[in-house]
């Protein structure tokens, strides 16, 4: 590997580019992928590629490194070109690719993960040994500590993630691409992956991230390459620009994220009295007091993996509380989720691809999925199409579920779109609660603008709201009050009004009880 | 003869090594194909032409090893058709497995009674003799229970212990488990998924070929078409018990072989008074018994049955 190097921001020097890309282009049918994309890479460089989903980032990451054959343009490594779609040639000449879904095996250990492929398949034994030094060495320089024989599929993400880092840098990648690197990740994870990439590029490594979160491009980068419609719009130093502009460029109109206006609180619609849950003898959530009111929306701030994914299922009918109780109205919260349903409560599950909607299935299955026995939708135990399919079309029309039609398979939907699908289906009929989780996780600016508005609609509208989610931003703008989860447990509130960094930071870190003023009994708000 | 004197009879222990022998061959080629990520139904048909083109071979003046050879050969044939079907064309491999079956057991009773005119009583080879082993076979109890088997069994089982260090102790190995637990990854790895399936598939049907002609040339000294009974099917079924791991096959193997011997035994010791046919069933419902205990904590190859197509994900 080349000496370490100790600059940042090193575009526009007159040394040649470690990567060049010169006038990409790709079709796939009608679909213009990417157009005459042109971009160059500097030693030591953080390149940010950013833009919306469906710009054409993925496509351009995908050519660079051997998976498609561009129809035009060419990739340049130092210099000399790359033989169009091999991987192979691609990673002989040091380019290393993290991919969003990890190309890893959790069958197989860190180590058997990392090695496949880099010693010749006839050799008569595998040399871990020399294997396991090199993988050690990378570790400690780069700071991806990670046990080498540990089962992969024991990890948690953002070690699976250090793993694939791991791969592409023992096959002495000098160039690493990522791509959406922190859409799976918790914030703490992403941090410590910035960090991560800081350091290799002050060794001398040229890194290109793909994202669409602004914060972290404008934290990470040095340089950032905005992407839309499949071509270059922009390119701005990260020093010298700011989020509004860059998400001006990326969605190519102005977008700002709508925030809360007062509103008066109603009655009480749920309300929660020493709620705990205790799966396989391991408590997840511990005595929960809560209360929301119509018109007010309660936001659950905290780390991943606190409770929250618990607290969703318990609030949404996937689960039954071990002791304590849930009350709707004052009543016993109803049990099962077509009951609920029935009941006015609406659900945006935390993995839309998952629990949300199943890709297989049409818009309209998906759309009545949650009452397939109502009397709406079914005449004499048959599905009854034709009012099916027309929800479906009024959910399409005013949730603008762009590229959708009732009859079309809802796997060809983007994240974003399959969002408001699954919005559609909850707010259609103006739920009177509405759980929330993640509800933005993996969107772009444009759907988060538009999910934000239709939250706040309900909200308008009388529903009282359960916010779960991770982005603080998010939480700060959309919620009246914010409580933090820490190891199953809740926070007293706070205002949203009231709410700083700071003061988020040491709810999240569980740190209420030194704070007098918030000693007060549990759910007394 | 009392039940459980069964176990001190030194001709059990022979008879399940003799038993287990097919099962071992057939379960290691399956095992291997399904580690490569495509699960090979074809196997109770391949074990079928394997023993009717073995035992053709020997019948028509070839040397038994050669026998073996031309049983291998026909397997590796039927694996490459299999590849063709599932890895290139991505078919499903439980439909493409199973018409490789009926195929493949049609075809050699076919050809069997094209070249064999039928006479009274089916022709016969003279099969594999027991192998003496200076000093292990003179052993009392031991030599007669372990060491009077024929040559292909003693290959059986080195078979399991050379393929087990494969899989775990070389590149080649390790390349085909990424195959089958993630070609994607194996493929950004510069290991090319679409070789090894082929090539994993041909070496493991060449293994059924074997556990076939096995059966011709050694067990017995004639072919039925009918011989090959589900065998084939158990090994589908030794693969999932032994976790996919060629130690546990053998294991496997060895401890139906050994239901199967001890009923047969059983047979004659309780006589008439219980219906044979329960004792038939002996083996194959501990099978599912151990399946039921063993397979709930099994790691199945992640992308087994799946077929793969490059840059599609």
């Amino acid at each position: 590997m080349g000496p370490p190097f100790s600059g940042r921001g090193v575009a526009g020097m007159s040394e040649t580019p470690v990567l060049r890309l010169s006038g990409i282009s790709k079709r796939f049918g009608d679909t213009i992928a990417n157009d005459a994309v042109s971009i160059d890479l500097a030693r030591g460089e953080v390149l940010a590629l950013l833009g919306e989903n469906g710009a054409g980032k993925t496509t351009l990451m995908s050519i660079l490194f051997g998976h498609y054959t561009p129809d035009e343009g060419t990739v340049e490594v130092e210099g000399r070109a790359l033989p169009p779609g091999r991987p192979r040639a691609a990673i002989d000449a040091g380019v290393g690719m993290v991919h969003q879904h990890f190309s890893l095996a959790a069958n197989l250990t860190v180590l058997e993960n990392v090695m496949t492929g880099t010693q010749s398949l006839w050799r008569a034994k595998s040399d871990t040994a020399s294997a396991r030094r090199k993988l050690a060495e990378i570790a400690d320089r780069f700071g991806l500590a990670v046990d080498p024989d540990a089962r992969l599929g024991d990890l948690s993400v953002g070690e699976q993630q250090r793993v694939e880092i791991l791969k592409a840098l023992y096959n002495d990648a000098r160039i690493l691409i990522l791509d959406e690197p922190t859409a799976v990740l918790t914030n703490a994870e992403a941090e410590r992956l910035f960090s991560t990439l800081r350091e290799m590029a002050r060794q001398g490594l040229s890194l290109i991230f793909i994202s669409h979160k602004l914060n972290e491009v404008l934290a990470a980068a040095d340089r950032v390459v905005v992407l839309r419609g499949g071509k270059v719009v922009a390119e701005r130093q990260a020093a010298a620009t700011t989020k509004e502009e860059l998400a001006e460029l990326m969605v190519g109109r102005q977008v700002a994220r709508p925030k809360r206006e007062a509103g008066k609180a109603g009655d009480v619609v749920l309300e929660a009295i020493g709620a705990s849950l205790v799966v396989d003898g391991v408590p997840r959530l511990s005595d929960l007091n809560f209360q929301i009111r119509a018109g007010e929306t309660l936001g659950i701030i905290g780390v991943s993996g606190n409770g929250q994914g618990q607290l969703a299922h318990l609030v949404s009918g996937l689960s039954a509380a071990t002791a304590g109780e849930l009350r709707l109205f004052g009543e016993p919260i109803p049990t099962g989720v077509e009951a609920l349903v029935e009941a006015g409560v609406g659900r945006i599950p935390e993995d839309r691809n998952t629990e949300g909607a199943i890709g297989e299935m049409t818009l309209w299955e998906n759309a009545i999925l949650e009452r397939v026995r109502s009397r709406r939708f079914s005449k004499n135990g048959f599905v009854d199409r034709a009012a099916a399919r027309a929800f479906a079309a009024t959910i399409i029309k005013d949730f603008d579920v762009r590229g959708g039609a009732p009859d079309r398979r809802t796997r060809l939907l983007s994240g974003g779109n399959m969002q408001k699908l699954i919005l559609g289906r909850n707010l259609h009929d103006q739920p009177k609660l509405l759980i929330a989780a993640q509800p933005t996780r993996g969107l772009d600016e444009g759907a988060i603008a538009a999910v934000h508005t239709r939250i706040l609609e309900a909200r308008a509208k009388g529903a009282a709201v359960l916010l779960i989610s991770e982005d603080l931003d998010e939480v700060l703008s959309l919620a009246d009050r914010i409580r933090a989860i820490v190891k199953g447990r809740l926070s007293p509130p706070l205002a949203a009004d009231e709410a700083n960094a700071q003061k988020l930071g040491l709810m999240m870190a569980g740190d209420w009880n030194k704070d007098s003023q918030h000693g007060e009994a549990g759910h007394a708000l | 003869m009392e039940i459980l004197d069964i176990f001190a009879s030194a001709g059990l222990w022979a008879a399940v090594l003799r038993i287990a022998t097919p099962l071992i061959f057939g379960t290691l080629g399956a095992l291997l194909c399904e580690r490569s990520g495509v699960l090979n139904l074809g196997i109770e048909g391949i074990m079928t032409f394997g023993a009717m083109a073995g035992w053709l071979a020997v019948y028509n003046g070839a040397d038994l090893w050669m026998g073996l050879l031309v049983a291998a050969l026909c397997g590796a044939l039927f694996g490459l058709l299999h590849a063709a079907l599932t890895v290139t064309l991505g078919l499903s491999q439980h439909v493409t497995g199973l018409g490789i079956t009926l195929f493949a057991s049609s075809l050699s009773y076919f050809l069997f009674r094209l070249i064999v005119p039928i006479k009274g009583t089916p022709p016969t080879i003279v099969p594999f003799q027991p192998i003496d082993i200076p000093g292990l076979s003179d052993l009392p109890f031991v030599g007669p229970a372990l060491f009077t088997q024929t040559a292909p069994t003693y290959l059986a089982i080195a078979l399991a212990v050379v393929l087990g260090y494969v899989l775990f102790f070389t590149p080649l190995g390790l390349a085909v488990r990424m195959t089958g637990e993630n070609p994607h990854a194996a493929e950004a790895q510069g290991v090319n998924p679409i070789t090894v399936r082929y090539g994993a598939i041909m070496a493991g049907s060449a293994l059924m070929g074997v556990g076939g002609a096995f059966l011709t040339l050694s067990a017995f000294n004639s072919f039925f078409p009918t011989m090959i009974q589900g065998r084939g099917w158990v090994c589908i079924a030794l693969v999932v018990f032994s976790s996919w791991r060629p130690s546990r096959a053998l294991l496997g193997a060895l401890l139906f072989a050994l239901f199967d011997a001890y009923q047969l035994r059983l047979q004659t010791a309780v006589g008439k008074a219980v219906p044979y046919q329960l004792f038939l069933m002996v083996p194959y419902i501990m099978s599912i018994v151990a399946l039921v205990v063993m397979a709930r904590r099994a790691r199945v190859p992640q992308a087994l049955m799946q077929a793969y197509r490059r840059g599609e994900r």
